[in-house]
């Protein structure tokens, strides 16, 4: 069991592991001197591309693949940590900042001499203000220490990080809100194409990897892509953290193998649920996600992996499981969903900004018990209206729970209609 | 006069130095915060101050102010306490709790207290999902984390900092 010897989470066995003596005596930044000094810029994106290491902020999308897209004719090259961690259910970021920083530094690092930047910077959402200043500090720490700054080395190679903090906007977390925000303007996402690959920060190929993605880099390069391929499944490499959450005994952050099962990380790992209770619903992904309705017990040996969770209709995401179990009702749920897509939605596309107004009141009246029937189809129908209309994907996420939630458990939302509506849950 | 270069001048030209400089609009953000440091909100002159600095108009500075919730255009309690009431959250007991603080306190959710010290808000997701209920305070220039809390908890808290304003306040 990989809990005794985590990969991503490793200060739970290393005390100190946030101090930069503590983290260099176990290895630190070796990884960081030998891709610098002994490999070429395309021989470390190989080896992340043999990996199979696949984006942990919710896509999927294979690391290596994304980084050679940044054409080699348009100089400067940008690295952006993603650090806006604000979904729902999701809170594997935070405790890597805060327990294994410099990991995720010398990923940041690692990443940014594969593309060749010599600037990259954190964008933390605001609400890390205390996490920010920690880093500022351990950056600090890091120039003194000759791992930052020019001539890295010996070498020709000079890397400069900074944080930058939000203010408090989910949509920051789409990597081009995020890029508009860096540059001072609205969070507000960009057409697409050109991606950040080719027009970034600043219009200058960038690349955005979450931070979780970067924190496995420095043990891919130390110990080499065949031995990260050993773990997790053939098209899911790698170990993942599961933000368990919801109607747990013992929520948490568990590093697991990708491909572990719901069965495993609900029951063995969190402790099952409250005396009496079953499993009625699981959202994989956060708010974000297709509600997976648990009509047969064997749907919880589903392999967590972004193929298998795929198959049965939802999506793995950024793997924040969020446990419901049959106390909770699930119109209520809807209303607090769409309640946050609403708060967040950006305002730059009529379908999102106005349908997640509309799906907010709809949602309220019912639980408040002064919807009609029709209203629960009125609902649906707004729903289905945004859906595939917006330019990024709050709009879409806004509406899976919506759609999912009243298909599976229409009588909870029915059940308010009638008059009979019952207490809002876990309030 | 710009006011806010003149009582911040260090900090701004840290600020600046964390942008190239032909993209300082960057700096918008973190002149943001410097400038609600101390009242908790941004005064309108600091919005112009910014400007100023950035070779921006005050409109695109108000505008961000406008768009992220950590910003605020007028004044509220010097501490905010921000409650979490999201899915996870409210799963384990957030909007009883946010509710109970606010009956304790004698306001409504989003009002200030008497004595202007704590404003009380749902907010939404803070990442720390496994440790609600949970808020976060803002004022004094941070932002500070609260978890695992109850009503007994939050209250006392809240009686340290009234306790310690008053000392402060106090002295001679």
């Amino acid at each position: 069991m990989s809990t005794t010897s985590h990969l991503l989470l490793r200060h739970r066995d290393i005390a100190n592991l946030d101090q930069l003596d503590v983290y260099l005596q176990h290895g630190g930044f070796e990884a960081f001197k030998k891709v610098v000094t002994q490999m070429q810029p395309a021989q470390v994106i190989d080896e992340v591309k043999a990996s199979g290491l696949r984006g942990r902020g919710g896509a999927g999308f294979p690391t290596g693949i994304k980084w050679s897209f940044l054409p080699n004719n348009l100089w400067p090259h940008y690295v952006v940590c993603n650090a806006d961690e604000s979904e729902p259910g999701t809170f594997k970021d935070r405790e890597i900042l805060e327990g294994n920083p410099f990991q995720l530094l010398e990923g940041v690092m690692i990443a940014s001499y594969a593309v060749q930047a010599n600037l990259a910077y954190i964008y933390l959402r605001g609400e890390f203000w205390q996490i920010a200043h920690r880093l500022d500090e351990k950056i600090a720490e890091l120039e003194k220490a000759g791992f930052l700054g020019d001539n890295l080395f010996g070498t020709t190679y000079s890397l400069r990080l900074r944080t930058h903090l939000g203010a408090g906007a989910y949509i920051c977390g789409e990597e081009t809100a995020l890029l508009e925000s860096l540059e001072g303007k609205l969070g507000q996402p960009r057409l697409r194409p050109p991606f950040p690959a080719v027009v970034g920060l600043y219009g200058k190929p960038t690349v955005i990897n979450n931070v979780e993605t970067l924190t496995n880099l420095p043990l891919i390069l130390e110990k080499g892509a065949p031995w990260y391929k050993s773990m997790g499944t053939e098209r899911s490499p790698g170990v993942k953290i599961f933000s368990l959450s919801g109607c747990v005994n013992r929520p948490g952050n568990y590093e697991l193998p990708l491909g572990t099962t719901f069965r495993e990380l609900i029951y063995t790992h969190g402790g099952g649920l409250p005396e009496g209770r079953q499993v009625k619903g699981i959202m994989p992904a956060g708010a974000s996600s297709a509600i997976i309705s648990i009509t047969d017990d064997r749907l919880l040996d589903t392999p967590m992996d972004y193929e298998s969770v795929a198959a049965i209709g939802s999506q793995l995401g950024s793997a924040s499981v969020i446990v419901l179990d049959d106390s909770v009702d699930f119109a209520w749920l809807v209303s607090k969903t769409v309640n946050f897509f609403k708060h967040e939605s950006c305002g730059k596309c009529t379908p999102c900004r106005e349908g997640t107004f509309w799906m907010n009141r709809l949602a309220q009246r019912i639980v408040d018990g002064r919807a009609t029937p029709e209203d629960i189809s009125l609902l649906e129908t707004v729903a289905n209206q945004i859906a595939g209309k917006c330019l990024c994907a709050l709009g879409e996420f806004s509406v899976m729970a919506v759609t999912t939630g009243i298909r599976q458990f229409r009588t909870d939302f029915e059940h308010h209609v009638n008059g009979s509506g019952s207490a809002a849950a876990g309030g | 006069m710009n006011q806010l270069l003149q009582k911040y001048p260090e900090e701004v030209q840290q600020i600046l130095a964390k942008y190239p400089p032909e993209f300082k609009r960057s700096a918008v953000m973190p002149l943001l915060y410097l400038a609600q440091r101390e009242t908790n909100y941004v005064p309108r002159q600091a919005l112009q101050d910014i400007a100023e600095i950035l070779e921006i108009s005050t409109t695109d500075v108000a505008s961000i102010v406008g768009f992220y919730t950590l910003y605020y255009d007028e004044p509220g309690g010097r501490y905010r306490i921000q409650v979490c009431t999201d899915l996870p959250c409210a799963l384990r007991g957030a909007d009883r709790f946010l509710q109970e603080l606010c009956e304790r306190l004698g306001i409504e959710e989003g009002g200030t207290t008497p004595d202007g010290l704590f404003t009380v808000e749902a907010v939404k997701c803070l990442a720390a999902c496994h440790r609600a209920p949970v808020f976060q305070v803002q004022g004094d220039g941070e932002i500070v984390y609260h978890e695992n809390q109850t009503v007994e908890l939050a209250m006392a808290w809240i009686e340290e900092v009234r306790g310690r304003v008053a000392a402060r306040e106090n002295q001679p």
